[in-house]
């Protein structure tokens, strides 16, 4: 993906001129992220999992909720870790080996926009004060590439998450026992929504595919939580943004995780 | 990166802040440009109790070769923490965190840095945090333009950078790192105030769309007055100290 080659600087100036006429490459309103389908449930093995296509990007995330020694300073809070990965079988250019810096980029961002949202509430996954705590772990697995992974992986972290049943365990014997059939729904205090924007020129572009992608000047992820305030974000890409772009983004994150929310809402609905 | 204290008061009824400052007020910002031997261009700063050093190589030849592009000059950014540089002994490996921000910063700095004049070349920039307090991101930011300019790298303009962010629920410039610990937002914005564009920004903590609006505009007035300082510090080594 980092290599130019000349149909890709063709493919630049054609996504260039169509914006200037109002058109998206594949016909989208500037606003318009593409079609998300969401498949709850996908792993059966996991506590909670999600099957995410965005356009033709697709993640899987599977939740694994085990017991877990505490941080040293937050024995009161449970542990939650997000990751995200490319497999080889994503793209040609992806390799195996020690992640990429955009990949970690990638598992941080969308790590960030869900632990600041405050989505899980750690406080009620502990077992025992200071000295053993839940662990959720949503680990993301990137199985094709079509742009826009920060979306992707979120909204599929945010699926399983929302459909994640934790095991009970008790404090027994200095060790976590687990108690049989005492699965419950995850504390969930609200539904984070990343919102990643492009900017081509100066259009703003919701969700861009991967063509767009490669055309952008730079890029800026925003997560918006259920009340409609602004939790994370983070900017990318090599050029900047006017503050008044960045003003328009704050709002389109808004106005268009609202939409997205709805069909977490539908999904998890749906799983139960 | 260090405790938390329960009992520290944020913000006092008369405005100040657990260190004295008031809400729009930055930390004591001290930058030199220049100071290393070896290097095309450096820079140190002390940004409140932050102290970073910056060295900048090239343009020169990349190794390894496949990395050059024939189109441009490509920059590479490392940010690194010494080990002494928090309270507890951080391991020396470049953690995943310095990935990012090493990543953060280069993406900060290309639209500065008029690469497309030396194709086949590679600038390095290299940050070492010394000592860390909150906000070294954007001191490192700081002071990697001063150490561009300082090398004779034809840019655009400088990337000036401070964390606006929201402690006891007010918008504040400069988050230190008890702030940091203990508040409730913390925004780090890289501005260039010539070409008046946004090139880092990152936020977490949660923020009202009208907060989120003030707290962009009170980052980037912050960012207006370390421009000064780093145009200063390079006024001071070029023309002596009173050539400004």
């Amino acid at each position: 993906m980092t290599s130019v080659s000349v149909i890709d600087e063709l493919k630049k100036i054609q996504i260039l001129e169509l914006l200037e006429q109002g058109k998206r490459i594949d016909g989208r309103a500037f606003d318009e992220p593409r079609k998300l389908v969401i498949e709850t449930n996908a792993i059966p093995h996991a506590n909670g999992s999600a099957r995410v296509r965005l356009g033709d990007t697709e993640v899987i995330c599977g939740v694994k909720i085990q017991p877990d020694r505490p941080f040293p300073d937050t024995g009161d809070k449970g542990l939650f870790i997000c990751t995200a990965e490319l497999l080889p079988l994503s793209h040609p250019t992806v390799e195996t080996g020690p992640p990429q810096p955009h990949v970690i980029e990638l598992a941080r961002v969308v790590d960030r926009g869900i632990r600041e949202s405050h989505m899980v509430d750690v406080s009620q996954l502990v077992i025992e004060k200071d000295k053993s705590v839940i662990g959720v772990f949503a680990d993301n697995v990137v199985v094709d590439y079509d742009g826009n992974l920060f979306d992707a992986c979120s909204y599929a972290s945010t699926a399983a998450l929302l459909t994640s049943k934790t095991p009970k365990w008790n404090w027994v014997d200095d060790k976590p026992q687990l108690v049989e059939g005492g699965e419950t729904a995850l504390p969930i205090s609200t539904i984070p929504v990343s919102i990643t924007m492009g900017r081509i020129g100066n259009h703003i572009i919701v969700d861009p595919n991967g063509d767009e992608w490669d055309s952008m000047d730079a890029r800026i992820t925003i997560t918006t939580d259920s009340d409609g305030n602004i939790c994370a974000l983070q900017k990318g890409g090599s050029d900047g943004f006017t503050q008044d772009q960045i003003n328009q983004c704050g709002e389109i994150s808004v106005r268009a995780g609202a939409k997205i929310r709805e069909i977490l809402k539908e999904a998890q609905k749906g799983s139960q | 990166m260090g405790g938390r204290d329960a009992t520290m008061v944020l913000l006092d009824e008369n405005g100040i802040r657990c260190d004295g400052r008031k809400i729009d007020e930055p930390r004591r910002i001290m930058i030199r440009a220049g100071g290393l031997k070896n290097a095309d261009g450096s820079a140190y700063i002390e940004f409140g109790n932050n102290k970073i050093l910056v060295g900048v190589f090239g343009p020169r030849d990349v190794h390894p070769k496949h990395m050059s592009n024939t189109d441009t000059g490509i920059l590479r950014v490392r940010y690194h923490m010494e080990p002494f540089s928090v309270t507890e002994r951080k391991n020396p490996a470049p953690s995943r965190r310095e990935i990012e921000i090493s990543k953060v910063i280069k993406e900060a700095l290309e639209p500065a840095v008029m690469l497309e004049k030396f194709p086949r070349t590679a600038v390095d920039v290299f940050i070492e945090v010394l000592q860390a307090d909150g906000g070294t991101r954007c001191a490192a930011l700081t002071a990697a333009s001063v150490a561009l300019a300082d090398a004779g790298i034809p840019m655009r303009d400088m990337v000036a950078a401070i964390a606006a962010g929201k402690v006891a629920d007010t918008i504040v410039l400069d988050v230190n790192n008890e702030e940091d610990q203990a508040g409730q937002a913390d925004m780090p914005i890289g501005y260039m105030p010539s070409l008046e564009k946004i090139t880092l920004l990152q936020l977490d903590g949660v923020l009202t769309p009208e907060e989120y609006k003030k707290c962009v505009d009170v980052g980037v007035q912050g960012c207006k007055i370390v421009y000064e300082l780093q145009k200063k510090a390079l006024t001071d080594k070029y023309f002596g100290k009173g050539g400004d």
